[in-house]
This record gives C-alpha cells, sequence and structure tokens, in this order.
C-alpha cells in the first residue's frame, strides 16, 4: 500500500512540475500508475465495481488537478472507470446468463437489464451496455444473436470481453480486479503502439510526388512520414520551424536522417507556401468531443491557410488523445502560458521590465501561449489508431470509449 | 553533461584500461549533488518584519521565499540540502517540517540551526565542521528566485576541477542592463564592476561597492592574461557551484565573513594558494536574489510576469493551492469572494478565501489568503499578505502589508510604507511615505556601518527570538508591551491604533527610497542617472587602460584629483607613509647609506603608497627636522646650529625632491605645521630656519613670496608664522626689486 502512494505522490509531483511532458508519456504513466494502484487496492465483497471506482476517481481527481494542461491524464483515467464499468458489466451479464435469471445484480448501474429477455451472456452484456450508454455504430449494425456464439467485441474500450467470457461464472467477483488490471494492461499496450498503428495506414494518404506541410515537431508526425518513405513513396516535406521552440529544427534533422526531401520555412511564411502544399499533416496536444483540436501554437494560423487553398488538413492523434470533454467547458484549462524567456533574453530587456519608475506597473507583457484551438470546420481528417475520422464522428468515437457518469470528475472541489 | 556522467557511472565498474580505471576512481568518489541553503541574509533590510519572521519565510507571492528555493534546487537535481537557519532557527524548521519538503523521494534536507552565527562564514564553518559535505556543492541564500538549470554550469564546473584542481568555484552571472537607473530601479543594487577573461572565464575582479569612483587592476593580471573584459552590464545571482575546498578555505581565515566582501576578495587578492574562480553566463534562464523590498517589489512581478516558469502561482509547484490564471496576469485562486462592482486590475494576484467589497479597485498587487477588503477600497502596486482586513474607504498605495494587519477606515498608506505583523492603524490616519510601523519597538542602536551591522543584527535577532519562541506566548508579550505604552503607541499611528512608527535614522533616510516598493520618484531618478553619468565618465577613464607602457608599476589608477574625493583615506595612507619615511631616515643616518639608496627607498615607498612628490619632500623635511630634535639642544641656538647641520648634511637628497616651487612651498607648509602641531620648539626658531633654508638654496625667494601671498587670505591664527617672518619677506621683496 504504502509505495503505491509513493507512486502516484511522485507521479503527482511530476506533473505539478511539468516535469512530464508530451502526451503520449503522460498517459502511459497515468495507466500505469492507476494499474499499480488497482492492484494494490483492497475492494470489499459486495459493490466491488462501485468502490473501486470511487477510489480511482479520487486519484484521478487528484492526477487531473496537479496538471490541468495537460488533458492526456483526465482521458486516461476516464478510460480506466469506464474500463471498470465494462468489466463489471460483462462479468454480472455473465452470471446473469449463468443463472439464466434476472437475479438483482450488486451493482447499481445496470438497473434496465431485467426487462431484456435473457437470451445469453453476451446478448444481455450487448444489451445492458446499450441501456448505459448510446449504441455504438458497429453494435447497431451487427445482429445480437450472432454475437452470442462468437463474442464478438465492438470497438469499445471492453477489448478484454473475450478473456472476461471465458472466465468461470462463480468466480466473477474474484475476477474483476484481474480482468480490469488485463484491460488496462492492454490500454497501455495501445498508447505504446499508437504511433504504429497510425503509421500503418500511412501509405494510404501519402501519394507519390506530393508535397506534406508539417509545423512543429510531433513523434506521431514523424513515425506517419517515415512508414511512408519505407513503403518506397517519394515526397516532399515542408516544415514550419514552430516559434518560440523551434520543435520543427529538430523535426528537419531527423527527417534528414531518413533520407527525405525536406524544406524549412519559418511559420509565417506558410501562407505563402500553402498553394504548392498538397497536404497537410500536424500533431495534435488533444482532441475535443465536438472534433476541434488543441494543438502547438500555429496551428489555427496553418489551419485557416489550408482552408483557403482547399488543402487537406490531416490530424494525426492517438486515441489517448480524445478527450470527452467540449473546449467551452470552463473546467478544461485550454492553454498553458509558458516562461517569456522562450522569446525574449532576459538580460536584453531587463531594463523594459523596469519596475521602480515610472507608475510601477510593467509597460512591456509577454505572452507566450503553448496551444491553438483549431475549430472542427478547419479540420479534414482526424487519423486514429483506429483509422480515419470525420470531425463530426469523434463524439461517437467517445461514446465508444467513455462513459457518461465519469466526464466531471471534479465536481466536489468547490466546497 | 549529467546524463554523460550517469552513463559513464554505468560503465565505470568493470574498467580495464588505464583511463577507464582513472575514470572510475573518480566515479567511486562522485556523491549525490549537494546544496547548503543559507536561510539567514545576517542583514537587516527586512525589518522590522524580520523581527518576528525570518526573511526566507517571507511570503512571495503568497508562497514562502525558502520554497522557491527548495523548489528550484530540487528540480534542478540537487539531491540534499543543508538548510543552515541562525535567525529563529525554530520557525524555519517547523516550516520545512510541516511542508513536505521531508518527506520528498530522492531530495533530502536536513536543518542545521545555530544561534550565534553573525555572518555566512561562521555558517559555513559549521557546516565544515560537522563534515556533511563530501564533494561539490551549491552555495545559495534562502531568498533565491531561479529556474536555471544546473547541468551545464555543472558541468563546465567539474570540466575545469578536472584540468585544474585550483578551480574551486563557479559563480553565476547573468547579463543586465549597464544603465544604474535600470540597475537601481530592478533590484536596487549598487554597480557591480567584474573583469573576466574572455577565454577561461576566470573571474579576476570584483568590485560591488565602488565608492571610490575608480577601479585599479592589477598589471600583473594582464601579464598572465592577454585579453580581460570589464565588464559593467552583469548581475551576481549569488549562485555559487563551489567544491569542498571553499569550506576549508572559509576555516583557515577565520575572520571571512560575507561571502563577496570577504570570501571572494580574498582569493581574488591571495595569490599563495592560487584559487581561481570562474563565471557562468546564464542566457535566458531567470535567477535573482532578494535583498531588499525593492527586489522584493521586482522579483514578484517577475513571477507574475511568469519569466520564472515554471515557479509560477498557476502551477502548483509546491503546495501552494489551486490558482487560476485569467487573461491580462490575472492570478485567482479558486474560491474568491468578490463583489461585482469590484474592479480586479491587471497584473494581481488573489488569494483563496479573500473577499472584496463593492467599488473597491485592485491593481498590480498581491493579495494573500483569508483577507478581508472592504467596500471602496483601492489598492495599487501593494503586496498584502494574509488575514489581512482592510475597512471601507482606505486608500494603500505601494505597501507592504503583513499578516494580520488591520487598516480602519478612511486610513492613507503613501508610498513605500511597510506594516509589520498585526499592527493596527487607527481610523482616518495618514501613514507617511517609507514608515515602518512595527509592534516591536526599534532597538535604540540603529547603526548603518556595515561591520556592526552584523553583532548588531544577531542580537536584535535574538531578543526578537526569545519573544516570539512560541506563537501565543508572543501574544501575550505582546500584549502586555502594549497595554504599557498603549498611551503611546496610540498616539502614533491614529486613535485605536497599535503599533511603533520606526524613525529612520538621519543618514539612512536619504536611502529610503532606494530600497522600498514604492517606485522611485521622478526626481531622485534624475538624480542617479546625473550622478551616475558623473561617475560613468571618471569610470571610462580609468576603466580605458592606457597602452601598457604608461601603467605604474603597481596598480592603474586615476589622477591625483581624486584625492578630495576621498580625504579621509588619503590622510591616512600619508600619516603610515610619514612614518616609513622617518624610519628610513633615521636609519640612513645610523648606517651612514647614500644619498642615492635614500632616494630609492623612499621613491619605492612613494610608490607603493601612492603618493605625489610633493608629499616625499614633506616627509623627508619633516624626518630631517625630527632628527635635529633629537639631537641634544641645550638652547634654541643649538637647535638651528642642529637643524643646520642636518640640512647641510643631506641638502642634495632634499633637493632632489624639490624640484619645483610647489613643492618648495609645500615643505614650508609642512614646516609651518609641525610648528604648530608636533615641534613646537621650533615655533620660536621658526624665521631662522627659513633663512637658512633660503641661504642654502633650498627654498627660492619665489617660494616663500608665494607662500606668503597664499597666506594673506587667512585667518589670524594661520598668520602667525608669516607675522614672524615679515622682515624676511620684506627683505625679500626689496631685493627682488632691485634686481629688477
Amino acid at each position: 500500500m504504502p509505495d503505491v502512494h509513493a507512486l502516484v505522490n511522485d507521479f503527482l509531483i511530476k506533473l505539478k512540475k511539468r516535469k512530464i511532458e508530451g502526451s503520449k508519456a503522460t498517459a502511459k504513466v497515468t495507466a500505469e500508475v492507476l494499474r499499480s494502484f488497482i492492484s494494490q487496492q483492497r475492494l470489499p465483497n459486495t459493490n466491488q465495481a462501485g468502490a473501486l471506482i470511487d477510489a480511482v476517481k479520487a486519484v484521478g481527481e487528484q492526477l487531473i488537478a496537479a496538471n490541468p494542461v495537460e488533458l492526456a491524464v483526465g482521458n486516461v483515467v476516464r478510460r480506466v472507470l469506464h474500463i471498470i464499468r465494462e468489466e463489471d458489466l460483462s462479468l454480472t451479464a455473465a452470471a446473469i446468463g449463468g443463472l439464466s435469471l434476472s437475479a438483482g445484480s450488486d451493482d447499481e448501474d445496470d438497473v434496465g437489464h431485467d426487462e431484456h429477455p435473457a437470451l445469453s451472456a453476451a446478448a444481455v452484456a450487448a444489451a445492458a451496455r446499450s441501456t448505459l450508454r448510446p449504441p455504438s455504430l458497429q453494435t447497431l449494425l451487427e445482429d445480437v444473436p450472432h454475437t452470442a456464439a462468437v463474442p464478438h467485441t465492438s470497438s469499445s474500450g471492453g477489448d478484454s470481453e473475450g478473456k472476461s467470457k471465458s472466465a468461470d461464472k462463480n468466480s466473477s467477483t474474484k475476477r474483476l480486479k484481474h480482468n480490469v488490471i488485463e484491460a488496462v494492461n492492454e490500454l497501455i499496450q495501445d498508447i505504446v503502439t499508437c504511433h504504429e498503428q497510425i503509421a500503418e495506414q500511412a501509405v494510404e494518404h501519402i501519394h507519390q510526388n506530393e508535397v506534406i506541410l508539417t509545423l512543429g515537431s510531433s513523434r506521431t508526425v514523424v513515425e506517419f512520414l517515415c512508414a511512408a518513405k519505407e513503403k518506397k513513396r517519394s515526397f516532399r516535406v515542408f516544415v514550419a520551424e514552430g516559434a518560440p521552440r523551434y520543435q520543427g529544427h529538430t523535426l528537419a534533422k531527423e527527417l534528414v536522417t531518413r533520407g527525405l526531401q525536406t524544406t524549412v520555412i519559418t511559420d509565417s511564411a506558410v501562407f505563402a507556401m500553402i498553394s504548392r502544399v498538397n497536404m497537410v499533416i500536424v500533431g495534435a496536444h488533444a482532441v475535443m468531443a465536438n472534433g476541434g483540436v488543441i494543438a502547438p501554437v500555429g496551428l489555427n494560423m496553418v489551419a485557416l491557410a489550408a482552408q483557403r487553398h482547399a488543402v487537406p488538413f490531416v490530424v494525426l492523434a492517438g486515441i489517448h488523445k480524445l478527450c470527452p470533454l467540449y473546449p467551452h467547458n470552463p473546467e478544461v484549462l485550454l492553454n498553458e502560458l509558458r516562461s517569456p524567456s522562450e522569446l525574449l533574453d532576459f538580460g536584453e530587456f531587463s531594463d523594459c521590465l523596469d519596475f521602480g519608475s515610472g507608475s510601477g506597473s510593467p509597460i512591456l507583457h509577454v505572452v507566450n501561449p503553448a496551444f491553438d484551438y483549431v475549430p472542427p470546420n478547419l479540420v479534414s481528417l482526424f487519423i486514429t489508431d483506429t483509422g480515419g475520422h470525420n470531425p463530426s464522428y469523434m463524439y461517437r468515437l467517445i461514446a465508444d470509449y467513455y462513459s457518461a457518469n465519469d466526464l466531471v470528475l471534479q465536481r466536489r472541489s468547490a466546497s | 553533461m549529467v546524463a554523460k556522467q550517469s552513463g559513464r557511472n554505468r560503465g565505470g565498474g568493470g574498467g580495464g584500461t588505464a583511463a577507464a580505471t582513472e575514470v572510475s576512481v573518480e566515479e567511486l568518489a562522485r556523491v549525490p549533488l549537494q546544496a547548503i541553503l543559507l536561510a539567514d541574509s545576517f542583514a537587516t533590510k527586512f525589518r522590522p518584519i524580520t523581527l518576528e519572521r525570518p526573511k526566507v519565510l517571507l511570503p512571495l507571492v503568497n508562497v514562502p521565499m525558502i520554497d522557491y528555493t527548495l523548489a528550484w534546487l530540487e528540480s534542478a537535481g540537487v539531491e540534499e540540502v543543508f538548510v543552515f537557519c541562525c535567525a529563529h532557527a525554530k520557525q524555519v524548521a517547523e516550516h520545512l517540517e510541516n511542508s513536505r519538503w521531508f518527506a520528498q523521494p530522492n531530495f533530502s534536507v536536513t536543518a542545521i540551526e545555530s544561534n550565534n552565527a553573525v555572518g555566512a562564514g561562521d555558517a559555513l564553518r559549521l557546516i565544515y565542521e560537522q563534515n556533511v559535505i563530501r564533494g561539490d556543492f551549491v552555495l545559495v541564500s534562502g531568498d533565491t528566485v531561479s529556474n536555471m538549470s544546473l547541468a551545464v554550469a555543472l558541468g563546465e564546473h567539474k570540466e575545469r576541477r578536472r584540468k585544474d584542481s585550483n578551480a574551486i568555484m563557479t559563480m553565476v552571472i547573468t547579463q543586465s542592463k549597464t544603465s544604474p537607473t535600470t540597475r537601481q530601479s530592478r533590484l536596487g543594487t549598487d554597480e557591480l564592476f567584474m573583469a573576466i577573461d574572455p577565454d577561461t572565464k576566470q573571474l579576476l575582479y570584483y568590485e560591488d561597492k565602488s565608492d571610490k569612483g575608480t577601479v585599479s587592476l592589477d598589471k600583473t593580471l594582464l601579464s598572465d592574461h592577454p585579453s580581460i573584459y570589464l565588464h559593467n552590464d552583469k548581475q551576481d545571482c549569488y549562485i555559487d557551484i563551489c567544491s569542498p575546498e571553499v569550506l576549508s578555505t572559509f576555516a583557515d581565515n577565520f575572520d571571512y565573513q560575507h561571502l563577496r566582501r570577504h570570501f571572494l576578495k580574498g582569493l581574488l587578492d591571495d595569490d599563495i594558494m592560487g584559487y581561481k574562480i570562474f563565471t557562468h553566463e546564464i542566457q535566458s534562464n531567470y535567477a535573482a536574489r532578494i535583498d531588499n523590498f525593492r527586489s522584493y517589489d521586482t522579483v514578484s512581478k517577475d513571477i507574475i510576469q511568469r519569466w520564472t516558469y515554471p515557479l509560477v502561482p498557476d502551477v502548483q509547484f509546491f503546495g501552494n493551492s489551486s490558482t487560476k490564471l485569467d487573461r491580462q496576469g490575472m492570478y485567482r485562486a479558486s474560491v474568491v469572494g468578490q463583489s461585482r462592482s469590484a474592479q480586479v486590475g491587471p497584473f494581481t494576484v488573489i488569494g483563496s478565501g479573500t473577499t472584496i467589497g463593492s467599488q473597491s479597485q485592485i491593481s498590480n498587487s498581491v493579495v494573500g489568503e483569508g483577507c478581508k477588503i472592504g467596500a471602496n477600497v483601492s489598492i495599487e502596486g501593494c503586496y498584502i499578505w494574509h488575514n489581512v482586513t482592510i475597512e471601507d474607504g482606505c486608500q494603500l498605495k505601494h505597501a507592504i502589508v503583513c499578516d494580520g494587519v488591520v487598516i480602519k477606515s478612511g486610513v492613507i498608506l503613501e508610498p513605500g510604507v511597510v506594516l509589520s505583523y498585526k499592527v493596527v492603524v487607527g481610523q482616518q490616519f495618514i501613514v507617511p511615505a517609507y514608515s515602518k510601523v512595527s509592534l516591536y519597538q526599534q532597538p535604540i542602536k540603529q547603526d548603518s556601518d556595515e561591520e556592526l551591522e552584523y553583532a548588531d543584527s544577531s542580537t536584535g535577532f535574538m531578543d526578537a527570538s526569545s519573544l516570539s519562541g512560541l506563537p501565543d506566548k508572543l501574544k501575550e508579550e505582546s500584549t502586555i508591551q502594549l497595554s504599557e505604552s498603549q498611551l503611546q503607541a496610540a498616539s502614533e499611528v491614529g486613535s485605536g491604533g497599535v503599533g511603533f512608527i520606526w524613525s529612520t535614522s538621519e543618514g539612512s533616510h536619504e536611502e529610503e527610497w532606494r530600497h522600498s516598493v514604492a517606485p522611485i520618484p521622478p526626481a531622485k531618478l534624475l538624480e542617479i542617472m546625473h550622478t551616475s553619468n558623473n561617475e560613468l565618465e571618471v569610470v571610462q577613464q580609468d576603466g580605458n587602460l592606457p597602452p601598457s607602457g604608461e601603467l605604474e608599476r603597481d596598480s592603474v589608477t586615476a589622477n591625483s584629483n581624486d584625492y578630495d574625493d576621498d580625504d579621509v583615506d588619503v590622510k591616512d595612507d600619508y600619516d603610515f607613509f610619514e612614518n616609513e619615511v622617518e624610519a628610513t631616515f633615521k636609519r640612513a643616518l645610523e648606517e651612514n647609506i647614500k644619498e642615492d639608496d635614500v632616494i630609492l627607498e623612499v621613491n619605492s615607498l612613494r610608490l607603493s603608497y601612492n603618493l605625489a612628490t610633493a608629499d616625499c619632500s614633506g616627509a623627508l623635511f619633516y624626518s630631517m627636522m625630527k632628527s635635529a630634535l633629537s639631537a641634544p639642544h641645550p638652547s634654541p641656538s643649538d637647535l638651528v646650529k642642529n637643524a643646520a647641520t642636518v640640512i647641510t648634511k643631506w641638502e642634495k637628497l632634499l633637493k632632489y625632491y624639490l624640484p619645483s616651487i610647489d613643492e618648495e612651498i609645500e615643505v614650508i607648509l609642512k614646516f609651518e605645521e609641525m610648528c604648530l602641531e608636533s615641534a613646537k620648539e621650533y615655533s620660536t626658531v621658526f624665521v631662522q630656519i627659513l633663512h637658512l633654508l633660503y641661504d642654502k638654496d633650498i627654498i627660492q625667494e619665489e617660494a616663500i613670496l608665494n607662500w606668503a601671498s597664499e597666506k594673506e587670505g587667512a585667518d589670524e591664527t594661520d598668520k602667525l608664522f608669516v607675522k614672524q617672518a615679515e622682515k624676511f619677506i620684506q627683505w625679500l621683496n626689496e631685493a627682488s626689486e632691485e634686481e629688477d
């Protein structure tokens, strides 16, 4: 127990001090911390899922508060909560299937399922799930009786349903934790491999002799471009340098070592160059529920330029970047203002920051936001590890991955 | 660099080649990076606040200063910190215990308490005795705010150490603007001159108190370092990376107290140990030290402007409550009760639990937690700490208001006011500008002398700490104290008010505006500009090194006009010089040394005391007359005879030093002075000796006449000898007329 607390605290401190950078790393560590937290958690005999959800919520709240800017933390916490609910549901469903009677479940969540005829365990599970949230597109299209024979899992987070199905029905209560951990492991695996999954689709999008424009640096974009290169596509890349951190420079270096034709341009030259570009491919900080993107600063300008010249604006985002919140939600801190020293040299400007003379208030003010918000109508396509999606489709993906009960985690902090 | 280090650390275990074993030996000696944090500034700049609370615990944008320093050290990779507490050591230790610093993994904080340290030197000596520092360490004081990364500086330091074991310290400096007004109005620091070797970054010269108006560099520096940059545009961050030798140096030199004034200068002047100090300049990172109220103001504003990122209010770098950043640099805690009609302006921080009444205006200020601000209050550029009550209709401008202060309705605080803990200001009272109000009475002895400051501050802290040892005891005592002097106190800060207004001693009153939180008035700013321009001119004159041929043997100094600036100093020097010359002359008499040799000796004395030839002639004449006086002389006429023999014997020597009339006049003046003061016996024979000198052609008539005319304007007492010599002068006048 204590070592988990230490682990959580350590992670909290790291988040607070902004020591972990990048949403992928943060998402991975968050999932790992939650996994060890869950495995150490002692559960009561009744209402296990409820207890586990409450415990994870409490920890998740702390983690989110530690760095409200990094939305990936909240995303992973919500994913884990959703996994717990799913596992619990499938276990109960399995138990019901075994008893073939709608005995009272110990979970308050699945209230509506007793009206359904007890077809089979899987059918009950699917039906129960469908009462909890809007049915996902794939579930609707699939025939329920078919799934009874082969427990085909939908695209939802319950990838591990297959395993839970094979679990012994009677020991369902003991299985819950085990299953949840299994599922979280898979989530971690998903996060780790999201680059490859996205990169696999590269050839479908990048064609011979095309010109691709990108801004700043994103690991996903690098993998994506290199995957296309490896498949013998020859194309050129324009890299906007991404002031003030100039990560575009490192990106250009990396692309060149991999043998890609690269051109570095300034951010302000984007509009001039966009007419020669076939496609804009960028990474994102987070994808919001409405399909809007929170992305490194400067991308809104690029998106507008792309729209003006009808150039497709493609955003690559691992599924952990998918945030179930809307950007107008006051809980979401959209931006982080970083140090002005990235823009100006402190020594050079110390006379402009002179508070001892005049009215005592600074006249020079430097604003260095880290992110831009790109509205959904400017985005042509999202490429996630599950494939390409329209911005308008995002809400549906979110419905698949998150449970509506978990969207608001931080309510009680107001007291 | 650090990565490289750890990489080698892993591989160094089984080193086979000679180089590898050498490395592994070095790596075995590697210890976790340590830091010494001095939680006491050994100064009184923050009085009267520091009578009750140590400086490092004062809130800076609602977070104790020491937490900024610790958070920075932690994030910079320091693993072990020794916090040296002296004044209010209990409070510091308590704070560390209550905060979570002790619970941090991979970061240990140890408090070292001492009650009798009077300076940084004592602190370091104590730490040296405890034998806890095992390798290179970072030396900072607990009021440093920085976000620099230590890795590069540390790497450079280690690299230099490998090559040269005498490179014991690396000082972190940053660029600043040369404009003296900026320096003054930003951090309230004086001008700082540093000479740095541009190639090796070695520090060769450091002068932060340049009241002399001259910068003197040793010429030998130039022979070792072909080029030297003399900087006036650098700022000392007071962050030092030191090797253990620094501690032992402090232990060896028990009189070292001040880190810069004693230690640094001691090392720079001392050639015996050959220790070297290097500098590391940080470019875009932030580093500053809070030394006075002015820098408190500036650093607070820098934090609000996010230069110290990630050490900013909305990032919970350590235990501070969650704060949100709105537009225009406004930080608001999650729970703030703000009236709809209240206007909270730009660059303001509002702590949690604070309520703001209707029609109140706040701008450019920091308001702490749990404050109650009434209606129609205007607050501009103020630092209001926790649990302060401000009633309706008050006007506050550029003030510091400490915890628990009550400001009754209608009070006006003029710029630069400091209200210490729990002071109550009565209704409608106007607190005058730059005044400091405290529950404690001002210590009677308020000295501005640096040396005494140490002693004074320590005693001051001692009785304060004994008073505030326990919080409730403090309350009791202060109420007792208050009841005793309530009548008087009440009159000082308005009816119903509690507190004493500290009077500023006449000397420092002039300086008040320099170090207060209020902006410098434009008139004063102009004054600084003006004086500093003058200063700069002088400095430039001296700073531009003349071609090496013109350098004097020992030092490059300003022209002798500067003597007027520091008369006292020169006077002292002159007295020493005179004694030396006298001793030399005596020896010459006894040992019958040749004149040429005496000239040589006197010349070298003159150079080492840095005096003019006129001073030599005066001193030499003085010593001759003294020797004449020491010989037995029953009557005044014998005395004249004695003098005559001495003068004839050393005629040549004296003449050597009298190349022009100016020197001759100097000799007469000297003689006059002797007759008045040291050798009154000569006063009766003044004219005879003067005549003698004239006869021997040592002094020409022109000199005597000049002297007489110079004295004409003087008052009667000064004219005593002119009158004596009246006849002689008359005779001289006539003689010269005859000649014409």
